[in-house]
């Protein structure tokens, strides 16, 4: 293992592009459309979450480790890249840039997001409806949440794809292909998602 | 007889290794039917630019002039390919040449491919038959298996899937597409499948297989058709598979 080092840490961030990352982002965005069915709701499914045995453990180890550990490999891989599109403009080479623009999006959206969430709960804030409510009806923040989520959905489904092809599981062009198509409605399904919890928590509709 | 017709070359010049870039504009009489390669032998055999300016020839590189050898690529308006194959009549006006840029440059046109035969020998693109007694005949190749595996074989280290790569370049160490492709080429042959984990190995050594970012470039630029992005991808699947073996240790030979 060790004289495949880069080899072990480039699988390793794919691998956790997707477990335990992708399957935490789309969870987060499902739990947080219990806004969508009322306050009391969304405070009764947050509480939950928050609630959970271990959370703290589940948190470091499931989230902020796996994160951190995608976030630093991905600002290299980003920063090793030399982007084409301009001469090269074919659908993946552009995917392959917005994939990196995505990323960088992603990082600073979790970074300020976790900031202004988690870790004013830690420091005592209530964790609760109002506190979204507070962020989102403002108009920037709104945007810049719409943003966040459209860039980390778009860069887990692109991330799907780029999983399945890096690990050898679809190969041939057809099957590269279809799973394509798999992952453009894994975007349209997830975005939904998170986008009508935002417009709830803004709007209250 | 109407006035000679003239095609104007734009090329991106360059002394020597280290010195700074520069275009010059030539002139050269048109005839029918000329590749990119006869234009350039042109300015050989009258070294004067547009301005009327003698000045040295332009270098290139050339071999087998039939787009099999991959000696003559370079970047022709923007899009990397071989000079030999390059039409002057299906190119835009004025043509731009400018060397390979993945590449460091010698001079001028002509750049260093060292960095791919590396890669080669990094992935041992080649079947060891070499022994002190006759090993016999090897294993037969089922006919099938043969027509696909002979499309890999199209490859002439050309440089081209390189150069069009984003990940391919000076901040990174991948090795590209094209060599990716080989260990695959040889790990399909009957007698190279008895070295295969060995070529697996030097795909997952530093600025081997991981270094591809998925942009499919490669594919889209080949001259040869070469389905590379297919290739990469089945190296990936048999990397998996091989590092699980070396990890939990079940039989690492094959």
């Amino acid at each position: 293992m060790a004289e495949h080092r880069e080899y072990f840490y480039r699988r390793l961030h794919s691998l956790l592009g997707v477990v335990p990352i992708g399957i935490f982002m789309v969870q987060h965005l499902v739990i947080n459309h219990f806004a969508v069915y009322g306050e009391e709701s969304f405070n009764k499914a947050a509480n939950f979450m928050h609630n959970l045995p271990f959370v703290l453990a589940l948190e470091i180890f499931v989230i902020y480790l796996p994160i951190l550990f995608h976030a630093i490999l991905g600002v290299y891989i980003v920063f090793i890249a030399k982007n084409n599109v301009r001469r090269y403009g074919f659908v993946r080479n552009w995917l392959f840039y917005v994939q990196r623009v995505t990323g960088i999006i992603t990082l600073v959206f979790i970074a300020w997001h976790v900031f202004e969430t988690r870790v004013q709960v830690a420091l005592g804030a209530s964790l609760d409806y109002s506190l979204m409510e507070g962020i989102l009806t403002n108009p920037f923040m709104f945007w810049f949440y719409i943003i966040g989520v459209l860039s980390a959905v778009f860069h887990f489904s692109n991330g799907l794809w780029g999983f399945l092809v890096s690990w050898g599981i679809a190969q041939s062009p057809r099957s590269q292909k279809i799973v394509t198509y798999a992952t453009i409605l894994v975007f349209l399904v997830v975005s939904y998602i998170g986008i009508r919890t935002l417009i709830t928590f803004a709007y209250g509709v | 007889m109407a006035e000679q017709k003239t095609v104007t070359f734009i090329i991106t010049r360059q002394d020597s290794p280290d010195s700074a870039p520069y275009d010059e504009t030539f002139n050269v009489p048109y005839r029918k039917n000329m590749n990119v390669i006869s234009g350039l032998m042109e300015i050989r055999k009258n070294p004067v630019n547009a301005k009327g300016e003698k000045t040295t020839p332009v270098a290139w590189d050339m071999n087998c002039l039939e787009e099999v050898c991959g000696a003559c690529s370079m970047v022709i308006n923007g899009v990397p390919r071989q000079s030999c194959a390059a039409l002057v009549d299906e190119l835009e006006q004025p043509v731009r040449l400018e060397p390979m840029s993945t590449f460091p440059v010698v001079r001028d046109l002509v750049i260093d491919r060292e960095r791919m035969f590396d890669a080669l020998k990094q992935v041992k693109a080649w079947i060891p038959i070499d022994g002190t007694y006759d090993l016999g005949p090897g294993p037969r190749m089922p006919e099938k298996k043969r027509q696909w595996a002979y499309e890999l074989s199209k490859c002439m280290t050309c440089g081209v899937c390189l150069e069009a790569c984003p990940n391919v370049n000076d901040k990174s160490n991948f090795i590209g597409p094209a060599p990716i492709s080989q260990a695959r080429l040889f790990n399909s042959h009957p007698t190279g499948e008895m070295n295969a984990s060995e070529r697996l190995e030097g795909l997952m050594e530093d600025g081997g297989l991981v270094g591809c970012g998925n942009s499919q470039n490669c594919v889209q630029v080949c001259p040869k058709g070469i389905p590379l992005t297919t290739s990469i991808a089945a190296m990936n699947r048999a990397a998996t598979v091989q590092s699980f073996k070396n990890f939990f240790g079940s039989d690492n030979a094959h």
